[in-house]
């Protein structure tokens, strides 16, 4: 058969096929259905979607909700006018009240719509003045709505945000005219004294916090002495003595950074700003007082871009104000990497160990399966059971034990005798360490015996045999435990709201003062973050927006741990990858 | 029970005793196998195992899959230990003592055997860390003692010219043969006095095996080599002694010329010729 046939052949072969093919295709179309297929194949798609949405939601608002929106200066029909940043829309039945007050047009609009309206929120700020931060504009209300220019978004220390004008500028007792001074001068100024505020806090905070610190030591000693000697006994009397001195000069040390202070602070006070709302009502204040002020419908693309990223920089890199619902959360980021931290440190050598009796050294009988499925159940407990169990037996139980035998002198104000830290990281071990056992007793039995064999014939007893070999081929499986259960650990807050974590925690778990870890004390959560911010606090309307950012950077934490977990891991992986024969 | 196991024994294969040729012993067994049974469980693996192994010879085990020549082998050093529901009697002598006595210390026992595996199983370490692994794990620490002992264990296994620029590269990164050097390197590194190979050429082509064959023609004289093989031409190559085993039990033992030309049991000859196995 010579090839041109043969391609002949093949080609007819093929239009064979195909007509067979189609008419299969066309004739059955029930038979090809297959609806559990379908069904299967839908509620997976449902799922994605679900999850996929889920995401790109987070992520959407979180993403979006630094971006600086203009401001909206709405007249309303009785003349009153409204000044604030359009936050979202909404439709509603309008109250019978309510419509019976409304005028003739505007009745007849609703009435047409079926006693529907669609109204506009408007995040009008100013709380100090109004007792809201926010107003619900109906449509049928606004006789028009404009973006002028020269109104300012405030955002303040205290009080949350201002919506208004400048109606005058005080620079060192100096009243400046406003209309001769550019957004780039004011902002200038502002961010002088920003940085006058921001002395003032340091020595605030830092150093007669490092006084305090100190005088309070000195206190701790002398109760000390006081416990051990007796109020009477000559050693108290000469620690007293020596304690004197010491704690006058740290008092000299305060009042001279007291001094400090105050005059910084009178410095400051000659720096004022005066605000007007737009009903003209005025607030004046200092202007270090002002976080960032910006002329909300003046700004250019660059200039947005910058307070975008400045209001990033604030929120990842600061504390928290007004009751958490603005500022930054940089005590709760570190509250939980530190937390979690402390959880992987606790719950790796324990998980493992467990493993390791479990797959090597106990006799697998009823006794070891029965443990098992003991551990097993345990990854199904409620969180917040572990969380009571956390607060009744580690703070209550051994800490006030701890207390007792080794901070006496702090007594009645407990040490680790109430929720911290460390109790909480252990609740949240307690919490994860079956993931961790079950984990690595998979790694463990996945460790060739060839490997064993081969080190036990070398001579190595079993211990070596485990360290040397067993263990470090089984390191990337425990890994993967880890990381399971850091992914678990990172995201529970349930217990953690029994056992430590706070709304605003003075002191961070790690600063400048021996023994620098402080393990006793409480501490800020990204996940109790969220639900503070978004149902606790004074405003969630206000807080809301937070609620996204906050969880876009709770999610961002955790995958970035992970991430480093697995890389860490895929690096062991690739150490222990079979060469090639 | 005992019925059962009778019926069964009926039914068995009958086995006349052990044919035994002359094996030079003249310093003394290396090894003394002596009415050695052993039974997994329920099910005997080893049936009355006579055997003298010659010091500073190469010994064969041969014989067809599943007759026992692991099984043997592993209890040579007491690998079998880790098996479960393991049951043994009879007595196996090492410089003159029971290595199956109560008491014995079996970490010091398995220091003088090396034992080379089926499969090359190199640990996930630098080649140097895997050769002197022997001497860590006994605590020594001297750098010098274990430098001398690792070239000297490369020399020993002829990986030295390959290996001696990449010590501290990972041993997974070698070939599949000089990784088996690479295990006799680390089976020899603590100077044992006996080395026991199961089958450790099956996972590798012929050229890695050839130089394996060549290696244990050189070993033999300073270690009392017993090696489990299931190529024929291999045994008659490299041994001086073969044992031929089936169904757990020695059929034929003896000078390694004997039982490939001159057997004295049929199935020997059969198994040798390639009529069954
Ligand atoms: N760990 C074990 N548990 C139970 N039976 C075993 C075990 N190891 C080997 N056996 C059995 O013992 C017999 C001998 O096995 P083995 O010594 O490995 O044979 P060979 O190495 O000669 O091929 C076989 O029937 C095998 O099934
Ligand atoms: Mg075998």
């Amino acid at each position: 058969m010579s090839i041109a046939t043969m391609g002949k052949d093949k080609a007819e072969a093929q239009a064979a096929t195909k007509g067979r093919a189609v008419r299969k295709y066309t004739a059955d179309i029930s038979a090809v259905g297959e609806p559990w297929l379908w069904a299967l194949g839908g509620a997976l798609a449902i799922g994605i979607i679900l999850i996929a949405g889920f995401l790109f939601m987070i992520f959407w608002n979180g993403v979006a909700t630094f971006w600086p929106q203009p401001i909206h200066v709405v007249t309303l029909a009785n003349g009153q006018m409204v000044a604030g940043e359009p936050t979202r829309e909404s439709t509603y039945r309008v109250g019978p009240e309510l419509l019976a007050s409304l005028s003739p047009e505007a009745r007849a609009e609703v009435e047409g719509n079926g006693g529907y309206a669609d109204r506009v929120l408007y995040r009008t700020g100013n709380y100090d003045l109004y007792n809201e931060d926010f107003r619900w504009v109906s449509r049928f209300d606004v006789a028009s709505v404009e973006a002028p220019s020269g109104f300012y978004l405030f955002e303040r220390q205290e009080w949350g945000r201002f919506v208004g004008k400048i109606a005058g500028l005080t620079l060192d007792e100096d009243r400046k005219d406003i209309s001769s001074l550019s957004y780039d001068e004011i902002r200038r100024h502002q961010a002088e004294a920003r940085k006058r505020w921001d002395a003032i806090r340091y020595i605030e905070k830092s150093e007669i916090g490092r006084v305090n610190h100190y005088i309070e030591q000195e206190r701790l000693k002398l109760r000390k002495a006081e416990l051990r000697y007796g109020v009477d006994s000559p050693l108290y009397a000469s620690a007293a003595a020596e304690a004197e001195p010491r704690i006058a000069e740290l008092q000299r040390e305060f009042a001279a950074l007291a001094d400090r202070a105050a005059t910084l602070k009178a410095e400051d006070a000659r720096y004022r700003i005066m605000l007007e709302e737009i009903g003209g009502r005025t607030k004046e204040t200092n202007l270090s007082q002002i976080v960032r002020l910006y002329p909300a419908n003046d700004v250019s693309g660059p200039q947005k871009i910058g307070i975008y990223l400045s209001r990033w920089g604030e929120f990842l890199g600061s504390e928290p104000r007004e009751a958490n619902t603005e500022g930054g959360v940089l005590p709760a980021i570190f509250g939980t990497v530190v937390m979690t931290l402390i959880m992987v440190v606790i719950v790796a050598p324990f998980g493992v160990i467990t493993a390791l009796y479990l797959r090597e050294y106990a006799t697998q009988g009823k006794l070891v399966a029965a443990v098992r499925i003991a551990v097993n159940n345990l990854a199904g407990v409620p969180s917040i059971v572990y969380g009571v169990f956390g607060v009744g037996f580690f703070a209550y139980t051994m800490g006030a034990s701890i207390d007792q035998l080794f901070y006496p002198e702090r007594l009645p104000s407990p040490t680790f005798g109430t929720g911290g830290i460390l109790w909480a990281a252990l609740t949240l071990a307690l919490l994860t360490v079956p993931v961790v056992i079950v984990a690595s007793e998979e790694a463990l039995a996945a460790v060739p015996r060839s490997m064993r064999e081969g080190s036990l014939a070398c001579g190595a007893s079993k211990w070596q045999t485990i360290r040397y070999v067993v263990l470090p081929r089984a390191l990337p499986g425990v890994m993967t435990g880890l990381i399971l259960a850091m992914a678990r650990g990172a995201g529970e807050v349930a217990p953690l709201m029994l056992i430590g974590v706070v709304k605003l925690a003075p002191e961070l778990p790690i600063d400048a003062f021996a023994p620098f870890i402080h393990l006793e004390r409480s501490f800020m959560h990204l996940g109790f973050h969220i639900f503070d911010v978004g149902f606790q606090s004074r405003n969630s309307e206000a807080g809301k927006p937070m609620v996204f950012v906050t969880t876009l950077l709770l999610l961002f934490l955790i995958v970035a741990m992970n991430s480093s977990a697995i890389y860490i891991r895929n690096r062991l992986k690739r150490k222990f990858a079979v060469g090639q024969f | 029970m005992n019925a059962v196991l009778a019926r069964k024994k009926d039914q068995a294969p009958q086995f006349e005793p052990t044919a035994y040729h002359i094996v030079e012993t003249p310093e003394g067994a290396a090894l003394d196998i002596q009415k050695f049974n052993l039974w997994y469980g329920e099910a005997q693996a080893l049936f009355d195992i006579d055997m003298k192994i010659q010091k500073g010879a190469v010994t064969a085990l041969i014989g067809p899959s599943g007759c026992g020549k692991s099984t043997l082998l592993r209890c040579l050093n007491r690998m079998n230990d880790l098996v479960d529901d393991l049951t043994i009697t009879g007595k196996i002598m090492v410089g003159g003592e029971d290595i199956y006595r109560t008491g014995i210390d079996v970490i010091a026992l398995r220091k003088r055997m090396g034992m080379v595996f089926q499969k090359p199983n190199p640990f996930a370490m630098s080649i140097y860390d895997n050769v002197v692994y022997p001497l860590r794990v006994d605590g020594v620490t001297n750098r010098k003692v274990l430098d001398e002992t690792c070239e000297r264990a490369l020399k020993g296994s002829a990986l030295w010219d390959e290996a001696k620029d990449r010590l501290k590269e990972s041993a997974l990164g070698l070939s599949g043969g000089q990784q088996q050097r690479l295990c006799i390197a680390r089976a020899i590194a603590s100077d044992p006095e006996v080395l026991l190979m199961d089958e450790p050429c099956s996972a590798l082509d012929p050229i890695a095996t050839a130089k394996i064959e060549e290696l244990i023609d050189e070993l033999k004289g300073h270690y009392t080599i017993v090696i489990v093989t299931h190529n024929m031409q291999q045994a008659a190559r490299v041994s001086q002694n073969t044992a031929f085993m089936y169904l757990g039990r020695l059929i034929e033992y003896g000078n390694t010329e004997t039982i490939f030309q001159n057997p004295k049991q049929k199935r020997t000859s059969d198994y040798v010729t390639g009529r069954f196995g």
